[in-house]
């Protein structure tokens, strides 16, 4: 009895477990070559000189190609490029996206038609955008025009090393912020409106009841939207390899971190030395992540 | 209730934004339909001096191949999106609903994955797949990208609340697993689908860097290296440029205005899952 029963339960759980893994088999398969195999690759090629001569040959370098990375100059360059871009960008979008979320979610008319069209970069490619507003930001292109007309200072958007980074800054707050809009707006719909109705009882304006009430509950998607922010600035290379085509020029004004590893791997061959920069990026990424979830303190999971 | 003076200051910053938000895409817009002669001159008018459709129609002359670049993107964006809604669902469905042993390993390693960024794995990937003899083919743009973590972890979540008397109902029917998934759960788990698929399609369309990396010979581009070799080395055809931009732009703009409810909803789907 007692046996037939355990012998049920085995077959069952068998089959459950072929089920299961049927079910799993395609995307374990993908994930297994095309993600976790090719972390471990990365990791492996960190410690090894490359050479690509028809076929593959690796020679074990130990840690050379981690020191390397400090005495190269084009990281440095790349490294505060990229940290320059992440610092301007990441607050400006979040900052932006907050203030459109919280003008969209006060008795305007027409909701929908704001957002459809707040979030239409979102939805355009990187490659369309980036050669749209280069075409814009030419030196007598519509951006100076508008700004000739103001009787502003004009700028060589796209030449001049002191500018051409601010010009992807520019470009680049412009097309995210929408998508963190939503984001914020959601989280705002799930604000007690009890809240504000007992907060306008004790007297509080509009503005006291934002600093009071709306900034502090909306502290995890804060976190959210500036992780995101943070994972996704750091990657910079669509706008900066079409930006400058592939050369991170003018003055190396536009080389971003990816970009670099790009070049390493593709212009000089040198697959090791790139792979080493590529876990130094996803280092600094996870790092980042890290600090700031201790900063944001502890009541987000 | 919102005081007047409010009102003209919620207004009028909306409007000055949309307007910031709408003038890139005019501005390329009323390009595309300009003679070459008048968009190098100054003049920045945004209704044409001349209106023409040349620049639409002479794109193919001058780019045969562009037609095939479009191909090239639907077929890929196509394939990877049917591929994505059928295999992220059914590994959801499996780490929510099913019990087998190393369910919860899975589970840690789809986890861990979404935390490497994307630099660490293209390098190797472009190896792989030099290995595999799949570069500059459609199958190294298509395999690598049929599944997705971050989506797969999204249809775990949507599946953990889905309610189970349905499927229940449907073992004591006698529909096995295979069956009640197709028939039952995932008609069920449209609106998921949906946000899914609008991502999948857009994430793959207006991909750069992976067919930047694996793709070389011009017949094989997908449209956004297409639209980047219009950028020579010398000479900017910024009238190609424009009408491709748009043509590119068109079909995720047509799926946007159908599905504009999914989107704000998958936004919100990836919004909260942190």
């Amino acid at each position: 009895m007692w046996l037939k029963r355990s012998r049920r339960n085995l077959e069952k759980n068998l089959t459950e477990d072929l089920t299961g893994y049927l079910f799993m088999f395609p995307s374990l398969l993908v994930l297994g070559t095309f993600v976790v195999l090719p972390i471990l690759y990365a990791a492996f090629l960190s410690f090894q000189k490359v050479q690509l001569l028809g076929s593959i040959e690796y020679q074990f370098v130990g840690f050379n190609n981690f020191i390397r990375l400090i005495k190269d100059d084009r990281v440095w360059i790349a490294l505060k490029n990229t940290a320059e871009y992440v610092a301007i960008v990441v607050p400006s979008q979040t900052i932006l996206a907050l203030l459109l979320a919280v003008s969209l979610n006060s008795d305007i008319k027409g909701k929908y038609w704001w957002r459809l069209i707040y979030f239409l970069p979102t939805i355009t490619s990187s490659a369309v955008l980036t050669l749209i507003f280069m075409w814009i930001y030419n030196t007598d292109g519509l951006l100076n025009y508008f700004l000739a007309l103001l009787h502003l200072p004009t700028y060589n958007w796209l030449d001049d090393p002191a500018v051409a980074l601010k010009s992807i800054m520019i470009m680049n707050i412009w097309s995210t912020a929408p998508f963190f809009m939503v984001i914020y707006l959601a989280a705002l719909q799930n604000i007690p409106q009890s809240l504000y109705e007992a907060a306008k009882i004790d007297g509080a304006n509009n503005w006291q009841q934002f600093i009071y009430i709306t900034l502090p509950l909306l502290k995890p998607v804060t976190f959210f939207v500036m992780t995101m922010g943070i994972i996704g600035t750091f990657q910079l290379f669509d706008q900066s390899y079409i930006f400058s085509g592939g050369s991170g020029g003018p003055n190396n004004a536009t080389l971003t971190v990816v970009l670099l590893i790009y070049q390493y791997v593709f212009k000089d061959l040198q697959m090791g030395y790139a792979a080493a920069l590529a876990f130094l990026l996803a280092l600094v990424i996870i790092s980042l992540t890290l600090i700031q979830r201790r900063l944001f303190g502890g009541e987000i999971g | 209730m919102v005081s007047k003076r409010l009102s003209w200051f919620v207004y009028i910053p909306l409007t000055l934004y949309a307007v910031v938000t709408l003038i890139p895409f005019l501005w390329a817009l009323s390009t595309s339909f300009k003679p070459l002669s008048e968009i190098v001159s100054e003049g920045m008018n945004f209704l044409p001096r001349q209106f023409t459709f040349q620049n639409y129609s002479s794109i193919f002359l001058q780019e045969p191949l562009f037609l095939r670049w479009l191909f090239n993107s639907v077929l890929i964006a196509v394939i990877v999106t049917i591929c994505n809604l059928l295999l992220n669902s059914m590994a959801g469905y499996a780490l929510a609903r099913l019990q087998f042993r190393g369910k919860r390993f899975w589970f840690f390693l789809i986890l861990a994955v979404l935390a490497v960024p994307g630099q660490v794995t293209l390098l190797p990937t472009f190896l792989i797949l030099k290995n595999l003899g799949w570069l500059n083919s459609y199958q190294g743009m298509i395999v690598p990208c049929i599944i997705n973590a971050t989506f797969i972890f999204m249809m775990r979540q949507f599946f953990l609340n889905f309610p189970k008397e349905l499927e229940e109902a449907a073992e004591l029917d006698g529909l096995n697993r295979f069956e009640t998934f197709w028939y039952i759960v995932l008609p069920l788990a449209k609106p998921a689908l949906a946000a899914q698929a609008i991502f999948v399609f857009m994430g793959s369309w207006n991909n750069f860097s992976l067919p930047l990396v694996i793709l070389f010979s011009p017949e094989m581009f997908t449209l956004p290296l297409g639209l980047n070799a219009f950028k020579g080395q010398y000479n900017i055809y910024w009238n190609y440029i424009m009408v491709a931009s748009m043509v590119f732009t068109l079909p995720v703009l047509i799926i946007y205005l159908f599905f504009n409810r999914y989107f704000i909803q998958s936004a919100m789907f990836t919004g909260t899952k942190g």
